[in-house]
This record gives structure tokens, C-alpha cells and sequence, in this order.
């Protein structure tokens, strides 16, 4: 298969899941403000991965729209990391599976934006103005709840130690990863680590919150190798009406 | 066909209100960014506020409605997302407008002033508001919450 498509799967599949995931708060949330801070991230996600898959789509020249990548595809032909597949939990664990995955997502479009494929380089463009602020706020709220009451401390601590070890699958390299890094069209993943380490560990620092020593990392979302078994329900509600109605449209 | 003068059809679009804040025209809010003649078809380049803005759809059937009002249908409609969208790209006028409909503009970091009693004791309640573009903030002299179109 095409490089170029998997790796545009890769970053359309994270933002799709997680979009979705997030939203999945609409209605649920802690207080009205995050509320609406949530359905706005999502909104955000979703947009990017209508660019990512639209792209997607496009180089794959079979006539796949965004919308067919994202409702016509079943658990197994997914690439996009673990963690953002992982349930929300509390708002607490949503809050931090956030900060993990925005720190390298703003991380990642920063060199995307140097990217030798303009469209590649466009929509990371575009991306990294809203991951900045993402980012701005899952620290803050990681912060604000590690360094909170023994009760938010503790919450924090646990969903801390809950997905940090689906932290590294975002930082592993393959043959798709070689081909990207050759053609100019993104960097090595695993060279991102020292700057998002460098990020990770002062929001943390700053949340009184002790990072595991653990190197142990669950992988198998990009490669499609293995998912959890949190991707096939979360399917099966993001993809409900068109596998009900097939074709539906309004 | 009489083409008309591409600053009149600038007029025009400034007179189609933004969908979700309709107090601003889309060229208030900075996202028209070309409109130019191919011949006989007018292009009209148009770059997302936010890439999920669910208003888009509806800004892109807005500029062709009031193009149409005005006898032009042969228009094409181009997203460009480079550069990207920014509240620098905001007219003055547009910010005017926004501060006395109850919106704060966007400011350096934070809100200026309250749009209310223009107070400057202010305090930020989420990083998000009623939309992707607005943070909400609220006025510690006069106790309103306010909408800050905030800086990207
Ligand atoms: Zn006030």
C-alpha cells in the first residue's frame, strides 16, 4: 500500500477517534464551561480529520471521500494510535489522555509544516494554530487538577499511570515512517521524543504529578496489527446510521 | 455581459453577514481572501475560520446567495488554507461592530476591555465559548459574562 496514504490515515484516524471520543462528553460534562471547551475540541478534531482523510483520499485516487474513510472501513483497516481509542473514563483521564495527545500532536505539525508535500504542509499549517491551544488548555487542566485537592491529585495519578504506557506507540517507527522521512513528507517520529518529553515533563512537574519509570509500550493501532477492544463499540456508534442506512444523506 | 468592478463586487460580499455572528460581513472577518475574474467565471477564494467550523458549508451557500442577488452565477468557490486564517485579518470596522454587539475583540492574549461597562478587572471563565472562534471571559466590575473573539 501506498506510504503516503497510510501515514495520512495515521494522523486522519487519531484525530478522528479522539474527535469522537470527546464528544462522546456533549451533554455529560463536569460543568457547562468544559462543556462547551469539549464539543469545541471535538469540532476541532473532526475538522482536521476531514482534511487528513480528504487528503487521504485523494492520493489513494479510488474516489474515497473523507466520509467514506471514516464510516466505511471496519476496526481493522484503522491506524490511529491506542490511547486515543481508550474510554474517557472521568474527566480527569480525558483530560489527560488530551494533554498526551495534543503535546505530540503540536509537536508533530510543527515539523509538518516544513513538509515537503504543500498540501501535507497546509493543513499542519492550519492544524498547529488549533493544537497550540489545545494544548494550552489540557496543561492547564492537568495542572489545575494534579495540583488540586488530594481527591483531583489522586484521580490525575491514576490516569496518569492508566495511559502513560500507551504514550511510546506514538514515538515508533516503521517502514512507512522510512518512506515519509525519505521523501522529505514528515520526520522520524521517534525523533520528536526529546521535545515532547521536554513539554510532558514540565506541565507534569507543574501538576505535582510523578511520571512512571516504565518503558513498556502497547502498540498496534498504527500499524493495524492489533486495536483494543474499545475501537470496535466506538465504531459501532460513530458508524451506526450509515450502517443502518447505507448511503443515507440530509 | 457587463462584468462588474471587482471593488464592487468586494461591496457586495460585505454586505453578506457572517452566519454565526451576523453582526460582521465574511470580509469583516477576513476570509475572503481573493476575488478575481477567469474570463467570464468569477473565482472567489475563501480560507476556514477554524478547520471543524460548522458554519462552513453554510458561509460558502451565503456568498454564492449574494452573489446571485447581485446577477452573478458563474462563480467558483476555492479553499485556500495556506496562509492560515488569522483575527490579525479582522477589519477595524468589524471589530468596532463586534465590541457594541457585546463580543470583545480580539486583543493581544487577552480581551481589552469589558464590552459592557468597558472595565479592564476581568477574568477568563473557559478557554472556549459558544463557538470555535470565542473564548468566554468575564467582567469582575460589572459581574457580565462576555463573548472574546479570541486570537489565533
Ligand atoms: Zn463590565
Amino acid at each position: 500500500m501506498d506510504p503516503l496514504f497510510q501515514f495520512l490515515l495515521r494522523l486522519g484516524d487519531n484525530t478522528l477517534v479522539l474527535g469522537h471520543r470527546v464528544s462522546e462528553w456533549c451533554g455529560h460534562s463536569p460543568v457547562l464551561e468544559e462543556d462547551i471547551a469539549l464539543a469545541n475540541t471535538a469540532l476541532d478534531m473532526i475538522g482536521q480529520t476531514q482534511l487528513w482523510l480528504g487528503l487521504a483520499g485523494e492520493v489513494e485516487g479510488k474516489g474515497r471521500s473523507a466520509d467514506d474513510l471514516a464510516f466505511l472501513r471496519d476496526a481493522w483497516d484503522f491506524r490511529n494510535v491506542l490511547l486515543v481509542e481508550l474510554p474517557n473514563g472521568d474527566f480527569g483521564q480525558t483530560m489527560m489522555r488530551q494533554f498526551l495527545f495534543d503535546a505530540w500532536n503540536v509537536t508533530m505539525l510543527g515539523k509538518l509544516m516544513k513538509s515537503s508535500d504543500q498540501r501535507v504542509a497546509d493543513i499542519a499549517e492550519k492544524a498547529s494554530k488549533e493544537a497550540a491551544y489545545h494544548v494550552e488548555r489540557s496543561g492547564d487542566t492537568v495542572v489545575g487538577l494534579g495540583d488540586g485537592t488530594p481527591e483531583s491529585h489522586a484521580r490525575m495519578q491514576a490516569a496518569l499511570d492508566y495511559l502513560w504506557p500507551y504514550v511510546g506507540e506514538m514515538f515508533a517507527s516503521d517502514e512507512v515512517d522510512a518512506a515519509m522521512v525519505k521523501a522529505g513528507i514528515a520526520p522520524d517520529p521517534s525523533s520528536l521524543r526529546d521535545e515532547y518529553d521536554a513539554l510532558v515533563t514540565r506541565v507534569l512537574t507543574e501538576a505535582t504529578l510523578t511520571k512512571p519509570d516504565s518503558k513498556y509500550a502497547h502498540k498496534g493501532g498504527r500499524t493495524g496489527y492489533m486495536h483494543t477492544e474499545h475501537l470496535g463499540h466506538l465504531l459501532t456508534s460513530m458508524q451506526w446510521l450509515q450502517r443502518a442506512y447505507p448511503g443515507a444523506k440530509w | 455581459m457587463v462584468k462588474p468592478e471587482i471593488a464592487q463586487i468586494w461591496d457586495w460580499l460585505d454586505a453578506v453577514p457572517d452566519p454565526e455572528i451576523p453582526v460582521i460581513s465574511l470580509v469583516d472577518l477576513g476570509i475572503i481572501r481573493d476575488v478575481t475574474w477567469e474570463g467570464d467565471m468569477l473565482n472567489v477564494t475563501v480560507t476556514p475560520t477554524y478547520s471543524g467550523c460548522p458554519a462552513t458549508t453554510q458561509i460558502n451557500e451565503d456568498i454564492l446567495a449574494g452573489l446571485a442577488a447581485n446577477g452573478l452565477t458563474n462563480v467558483t468557490l476555492k479553499r485556500q488554507l495556506s496562509p492560515a486564517w488569522t483575527t490579525d485579518w479582522l477589519t477595524e470596522k468589524g471589530a468596532a461592530s463586534l465590541e457594541k454587539f457585546g463580543i470583545a475583540p480580539p486583543a493581544k492574549g487577552v480581551p481589552a476591555r469589558c464590552p459592557n461597562c468597558h472595565g479592564t478587572d476581568l477574568e477568563k471563565s473557559s478557554q472556549f465559548g459558544s463557538t470555535p472562534c470565542k473564548a468566554l471571559w468575564k467582567c469582575r466590575s460589572c459581574l457580565e459574562p462576555f463573548d472574546y473573539f479570541k486570537c489565533i
